[in-house]
């Protein structure tokens, strides 16, 4: 009797033949996108302006749409920061996935309560973050980069007072060396709270034991890439709460 | 029709020499043919013979892959056909563009197309991502595809940020410039980044005259663009497809454990 009942849980063969239950669908779906994309393409024509000309700069000049979240972060952040070190840690951050996520469930099928909180993060970075950035730089932006709504006519002339000042002349410091060295503590205050912050979260969370498993390095990556990941909405909210312009300006760097 | 005649013609066109030289098997539903179906034939057999039922099923899958790819082959193809028609020179890429707006037969078409399934591509890579993700497709023995899939995340947006130079209006030259003033801004190897001077990074000598042989945006940068589009990029993005899609196919489609 034991015997019989291993043997109807070893596993079954759920398989079938690709030819033809996968290749008929992969081919009823392109043939159906095919039709649309044809349709598409009948009614909307691709937009062709006048020829180049370098010496008439647009305004507002915009990248194509799927980098304008890159572009919106230009208003919170430097080219440097938003354009060059973000994108690449947002191209590590993604690598990395994998290999900092050691949760064995949920591989290979839908489910939310299993892996909660990687997917929470996964919809706060991508939806929230780079969707709703290409929003805003695509549908909000207007001359001179300022924000219209979509119904609003672009002024060019439209006024917008230059309120921003950096953190540490909000705080009253004047000179320069006690500044930048307030600034250092602060974007220092920052990543050490985050990260002790992530640190007790995940023990409260996921325990000491998961702790253990998951490992310094593992734990650490992770760490960083949530406080650089936290640090642009921290940015903006420093920016449209407090009209703060940068944390930190030295004569190399700001930030 | 004398439904003998139509047998007859149907067997000596099927079963002479070479017919069978071209096609090895017919139709026949058996077990056999349906592996065979796959296995001998050289586009199909990016498939495995088999795959696991709930993987076939569209709310699985949300046909995002594989659409990427068929966005990726309709690029090729409408964009073989603009290049027959495009200089990329520019004296004349403008011109070119209107010459296959109005004087090409379904040139119109074909740019239509071309554009908009680039643009389909990316939207289609993106959710195929979100897909992996929530499946958890990326975790082991899966975890190196998903790198690759990220570079050709990368790739895909690279494709399409250097496509969209090539019509040389004003709407392409000023995006790009506005895309690439980043490259400008990189620390230690852009002219305005951080640190540039240690390094001796100046307008005609940094990133972004790499990125465009030159100083500002020319007939340089439109030809530079021009090779990437057409050839370096789509080759290393086929390269890294291969890859991609025998990982899939030795590793199997990804699902609950039986």
């Amino acid at each position: 009797m034991a015997e019989a009942a291993k043997e109807k849980k070893l596993p079954i063969d759920d398989k079938v033949h690709t030819w033809p239950h996968l290749v008929r669908l992969e081919f009823l779906v392109a043939l159906f996108v095919m039709v649309a994309l044809t349709l598409w393409s009948i009614t909307i024509d691709a937009p062709l302006e006048e020829p180049a000309n370098p010496t008439r700069t647009p305004n507002p000049s915009k990248a194509p749409w799927y980098f304008l979240g890159l572009q919106e972060m230009l208003v919170y952040f430097d080219p440097w920061h938003a354009g060059v070190v973000l994108p690449s840690l947002i191209i590590v951050g993604l690598m990395v996935i994998p290999f900092i996520d050691i949760n064995p469930k949920g591989n290979g099928y839908y489910c939310f309560k299993e892996r909660k909180y990687e997917i929470l993060t996964f919809i706060f970075g991508f939806h929230i973050l780079w969707v709703v950035m290409i929003i805003i730089g695509t549908f909000f932006r207007g001359p001179g980069w300022n924000l219209f709504w979509p119904w609003q006519r672009w002024d060019p002339h439209k006024v917008v007072a230059l309120t921003n000042v950096d953190l540490p002349y909000l705080l009253g410091f004047r000179d320069y060396w006690i500044s930048a060295v307030f600034s250092l503590i602060v974007i220092g205050a920052y990543f050490v709270i985050t990260i002790a912050g992530f640190y007790w979260w995940v023990l409260r969370v996921k325990g000491q034991e998961f702790m253990e498993r998951w490992g310094m390095v593992r734990f650490t990556i992770t760490a960083v890439l949530v406080a650089l990941m936290l640090s642009l909405p921290a940015k903006m909210f420093l920016r449209l709460v407090f009209n703060v312009k940068y944390i930190l300006v030295t004569p190399w760097i700001n930030i | 029709m004398d439904k003998n005649l139509f047998d007859k013609i149907k067997n000596d066109i099927v079963e002479n020499q070479v017919w069978k030289a071209i096609f090895r098997h017919g139709y026949e539903d058996t077990p056999r043919n349906r592996v065979l179906m796959v296995t001998a034939n050289v586009f199909l057999h990016l498939h495995p013979a088999k795959v696991r039922r709930h993987g076939v099923r569209m709310r699985f899958t949300w046909c995002m892959g594989g659409l990427t790819f068929f966005m990726y082959l309709v690029t090729v193809v409408t964009g073989i056909y603009l290049m027959f028609y495009y200089r990329p020179v520019a004296e004349y890429a403008y011109a070119d563009m209107k010459y296959l707006e109005f004087d090409m037969p379904f040139g119109m078409l074909m740019r239509n197309m071309h554009r908009w399934s680039a643009h389909a591509m990316i939207v289609f890579v993106w959710l195929h991502m979100f897909r992996v993700f929530l499946t958890g497709s990326y975790k082991p023995p899966r975890e190196f595809n998903w790198i690759v899939g990220v570079l050709l995340l990368v790739l895909t947006l690279l494709l399409s940020f250097t496509g969209y130079l090539l019509p040389w209006d004003q709407l392409s030259i000023w995006a790009v410039t506005v895309g690439s003033n980043m490259a400008r801004a990189t620390p230690l190897l852009g002219n305005e980044g951080p640190f540039a001077d240690f390094v001796g990074a100046n307008p005609i000598y940094d990133a972004r005259a790499f990125l465009f042989g030159g100083g500002e945006i020319g007939p340089h940068t439109l030809l530079r663009f021009y090779i990437l589009h057409c050839i370096f990029i789509p080759m290393v993005a086929s390269i890294l497809m291969a890859v991609h899609f025998w990982r899939i196919r030795r590793d199997g489609f990804s699902g609950p454990s039986l």
